[in-house]
């Protein structure tokens, strides 16, 4: 008894949608609480990093004569000055400085971020594909850009090529994909055995379009992962650096710098100055966790 | 003139032990010794063999997914290896594999038009696009899909569709050899049957020519015309079907028969199976002379001096076991 | 009588709801008995087994009554568990790789059971392990009992599995698909064991698997499940003989026999049952040549044959040619 297909009948039938692995991730991903909320609130705070300084009283350089040498008393955060977070030591609006730092903190994160997905994806997809020998040599090369200490390798770039915003990222750029390389690798090799690819290749496609078509979909879900928990780590990265006062430079500001203002000021009272930055800064870190957490168990191998 | 031939086909692995050095010598892995056989067109080949008999990278071999170490591969008389990279792109076309885990054989980020377009789109990617999508429906409907399920993800489908899903993809292109590696082995009892019946007649419409690889001996009789019984790497005995089942020459395709169970109580009460005795010998450390003389329940002390080679009783069975073929010659 | 399982009924909380495994079975075993349990993915067989030894996931719910040598063994807490467990009852499974623990050696998994549950000191809990051992033909076992269970092949590691079942001599040993990931030779060699424990044990075995053939040659009794519940029972021979039900009938054309040249085989039309959506009536109506308005509306009851075994079908055996 083979099975029949009524042609006619089989024609006139509308062809039905399917029901991706994403938006099967996408339906528990939105049943995690807490990724939801920490996702509202990063566009919240996206938001307040674009629009903030439309609300602003001050300019974020303009420096207010009139508290500067009180800041204690007279700069503290209140609606009637127009100094809603404050002023910091010199006398400028905190809540200007603020937007600008979490434009800045954001942007290093992001762009951190997306360098190490394109490269180190491709990088990674690359030498777990090839294998032998291509692999050993690219696998070596990242080893050993891995074991260069990096903070003493940016303090020198940056020293001798100037402190700028540009020379900022080239420096994270250059480290952060390392690890990702080393991870998609990972999962390349594992990927490399499925059936499918075997079948892909018995048909003869292309390398690159194995790679692409075949490989890097399958990888996504990792990667979406770990470049979600990179994001803060980059964020951390540069907060350490300028904090360390060789990150960005007056009067462009980061959070890092802020917040290392205000520890700076702490024994005179002016707690406002660290306060305010560090919270924009925790529950931006707060909120990936959980996010990259959400991912991840939407995400989860147990797809069926 | 043969579609596809085979002659002393090896295919050696290196394989690294994990505390090795660098420097030291890999050990090899014999996966298929000196393997020598032909495949005529529209014939099914069947090739039987338990667990280390190479089977599997004999398939990938010929289609080309794992390098052949020594021997030829002659297809329609020309050697494979003597093709250029664009030559050998397009005989992709003529030879193709279904795979044994019908859901991994399947992308599983890709919908199942884009998984059955595929060798359409390699290979001509020129083809319009109405073109293809009505290749597509019409190849999914060969199969039993219903070709309104074009936009679907495999893990929407069952075994029994993923398989059809697979064999539609490998027929797309209308290839001459179709390279069936245990196929059902992953399915439930009622849907093997489903899939070697579409099998077959998709072979019949098609003109195709089979290797089907497996491990159950009665499905391999079911659909091959000729079986091949490989151990260890080597091909032990090869003939026609009903010839290998009923009167089986070598003593290894002897025990393998006799250790098929029968769904049957009153024919499995009246027989006792011959139990080989021993374990499987490791494919890296195989005995010497004969691979199977170490189970082999007629082996002389001579069996370990040299590889037997294949002897043909008439011009279609032959065996490699020369005390079954000395016997045959002088009956005690 | 030795288990006497009745309405047992298997249920999973899952993302989708809480999706059926079992529903419904009975069936019984006597002391020295062999009882197959034939069925294919989504029959509950493997459900079956799990939920008589107390090993269900924790979201499994038994329900039902499941009597071990008239005492009530279903919903039994741990502690009184263990006591039948291993000792009245041993499980056998399908993939010894990872039923054997890699990082122990075979010796300290087998004298663990017998020192907790016999009560043997270290010396002779070893010597009972290696004759056990020895019985299962694993040859040169005292050497050999204190390797890792990697160094073994498939085949010997069943063994070792079947040796650890029998340690505390159980009345009665469920074998859950024990040889369909080994080769068709080993399967011979380990089907002649089990006739051998049989003789010399008087074990009762409840064998769990796909393969006809196999069945066709060890088991006194057959039992054919679908979508969780009991399509036919009957001893083997009548049931592969003349099989009573379409289920089992479609089974028996459909599987390719090595002695019989077919043109074509026999085919169940459509797909496995989706355990989630089963219909009101009898499961296998959607697949059923001879099917009928009743079939989908009721599910049939299982009634008594004739000739001795038992049938869940609307349909008169004498209406499926």
């Amino acid at each position: 008894m083979a099975l029949v297909i009524n042609k006619g009948a089989a024609a006139s039938l509308k062809e039905v949608s399917g029901r991706s692995l994403w938006a099967d991730a996408r339906i528990r991903f939105f049943k995690n609480k807490a990724a939801v909320a920490s996702l509202i609130v990063l566009v919240l705070i996206g938001l307040f990093a674009a629009f903030g300084q439309h609300f602003a009283a001050w300019s974020n350089e303009e420096i207010n004569w009139a508290v500067i040498g009180s800041v204690e008393t007279l700069g503290r955060p209140s609606f009637e000055s127009g100094h809603f977070f404050g002023a910091d030591p010199l006398g400028r609006d905190l809540y200007a400085r603020t937007v600008q730092g979490t434009r800045v903190s954001l942007m290093v994160g992001l762009i951190g971020a997306g360098v190490a997905v394109l490269v180190g994806t491709l990088y990674g997809a690359t030498a777990g594909y090839f294998g032998g020998r291509i692999d050993d040599i690219m696998m070596r090369i990242v080893d050993i850009l891995i074991a260069v200490p990096y903070m003493f390798v940016l303090s020198v770039v940056l020293v001798m090529f100037g402190q700028s915003l540009v020379m900022l990222f080239i420096g994270i750029g250059l480290i952060s994909w390392l690890e990702m390389a080393r991870i998609v690798r990972a999962q390349t090799l594992s990927i490399k055995n499925k059936e499918f690819v075997e079948a892909a290749q018995a048909t003869g496609v292309s390398t690159p379009r194995i790679i692409l078509r075949h490989i890097v979909p399958n990888l996504l879900g990792v990667v979406a992962v770990y470049a979600t928990l990179l994001v803060p780590n980059m964020i951390i990265f540069e907060s350490f650096v300028s904090f360390l006062g060789l990150g960005v430079q007056e009067p462009s500001t980061s959070w890092g710098a802020l917040i290392a203002e205000g520890a700076d000021q702490m024994l005179y009272g002016t707690l406002w100055q660290l306060g305010y930055p560090l919270f924009f800064f925790v529950i931006t870190l707060f909120s990936f966790f959980f996010i990259g957490d959400g991912l991840r168990d939407a995400l989860d191998p147990k797809d069926r | 003139m043969s579609l596809l031939r085979v002659e002393d086909l090896s295919v050696t692995f290196d394989v690294r032990g994990r505390g090795d050095w660098p420097w030291t010598p890999a050990r090899k892995l014999q996966a298929v010794r000196a393997l020598s056989f032909e495949v005529a067109e529209g014939e099914t080949l069947g090739v039987v063999g338990e667990s280390g008999s190479g089977k599997s990278t004999l398939a990938r071999a010929i289609v080309g997914t794992v390098p052949a170490t020594g021997g030829k591969i002659l297809w329609d008389g020309s050697d494979l290896a003597a093709l250029g990279p664009a030559q050998r792109r397009k005989h992709r076309k003529s030879v193709q594999m279904i795979f044994q885990d019908p859901l991994a054989a399947l992308n599983p980020r890709m919908t199942v038009g884009e998984i059955i377009a595929e060798p359409l789109r390699t290979h001509h990617p020129d083809t319009a696009k109405p073109d293809m999508r009505r290749k597509v429906g019409e190849m999914m409907e060969r199969v039993g899909l219903l070709p309104n399920l074009v936009n679907r993800y495999p893990h929407e489908f069952s075994g029994g569709q993923c398989q059809r899903i697979g064999i539609a993809r490998a027929l797309i292109l209308g290839p001459k050899l179709v390279l069936c590696d245990e196929p059902v082995s992953a399915l439930d009892v009622s849907v093997q049957a489903q899939v070697v019946n579409l099998l077959q007649a998709l072979k019949r419409d098609m003109g195709l020519s089979l290797i089907f690889i497996a491990h159950d001996l009665s499905v391999v009789k079911h659909i091959s015309d000729r079986i091949a019984v490989m151990y260890l790497g080597t091909l032990l005995e090869i003939g026609a079907a009903d010839q290998v089942c009923r009167a089986p020459r070598h003593p290894y395709t002897k025990a393998l028969i006799s250790a098929v169970p029968v769904p049957d109580p009153a024919v499995e009460k009246a027989r006792r199976p011959a139990v080989l005795e021993g374990e499987l010998p490791s494919p890296m450390a195989p005995p010497s002379g004969c691979v199977f003389r170490t189970r082999c329940p007629v082996a002389l002390a001579r069996c370990a001096d040299q590889i037997p080679a294949l002897r043909w009783m008439d011009g279609a069975h032959a065996h490699a076991c020369p005390v079954v073929a000395a016997e045959a010659q002088h009956p005690a | 009588m030795l288990l006497d399982v009745t309405d047992l009924f298997v249920s999973f909380k899952t993302n989708d709801g809480q999706v059926g495994a079992v529903n419904g079975l009975s069936f019984q075993i006597d002391a020295e008995e062999t009882l197959a349990i034939v069925g294919e993915s989504g029959s509950g067989k493997s459900q079956t087994a799990f939920a008589i030894m107390g090993l269900l996931a924790r979201n499994g719910r038994a329900e039902g009554s499941v009597r071990f040598a008239g005492q009530e063994i279903l919903g039994l807490d741990q502690a009184a568990l263990n006591r039948v467990r291993a000792r009245q009852i041993a499980m056998i499974f399908q993939d010894p790789m990872t039923s054997l623990n890699p990082f122990m050696r075979i010796s300290d998994q087998m004298e663990e059971v017998l020192i907790l549950h016999k009560g043997l000191d270290k010396r002779a809990a070893r010597a009972e392990a290696v004759r056990l051992l020895d019985a299962v033909r694993i040859p040169d076992a005292r050497a050999r009992i204190t390797m890792y269970p990697h160094e073994f092949s498939g085949g010997m590691r069943q063994r070792v599995m079947i040796a650890m079942a029998l340690l505390c001599q159980p009345k009665l040993l469920i074998a859950d698909e024990p040889t369909t990931a080994l080769d068709v030779t080993v399967q011979a060699q380990i089907m002649d064991l089990f006739a051998d424990i049989r003789r010399d044990f008087g074990t009762a075995v409840i064998l769990i698997t796909h393969d006809l053939g196999v069945v066709a040659g060890f088991c006194d009794r057959t039992l054919v499940m679908y979508a969780g519940q009991v399509m036919e029972a009957d001893a083997t021979d009548s049931l592969f003989a003349s099989p009573a039900h379409p289920y089992t009938k479609g089974l028996l054309s459909a599987v390719p026999r090595l002695d019989r040249d077919t043109e074509t085989l026999a085919t169940i039309p459509g797909d496995p049952p989706d355990m989630s959506r089963l219909p009101a009536g009898c499961p296998f109506s959607p697949r059923c040549a001879w099917a009928e308005a009743r079939c989908t509306a009721r599910r049939p009851p299982l009634e008594r044959v004739a000739r001795g075994g038992r049938r869940a079908c609307h349909v008169a055996p004498e209406g499926l040619v």
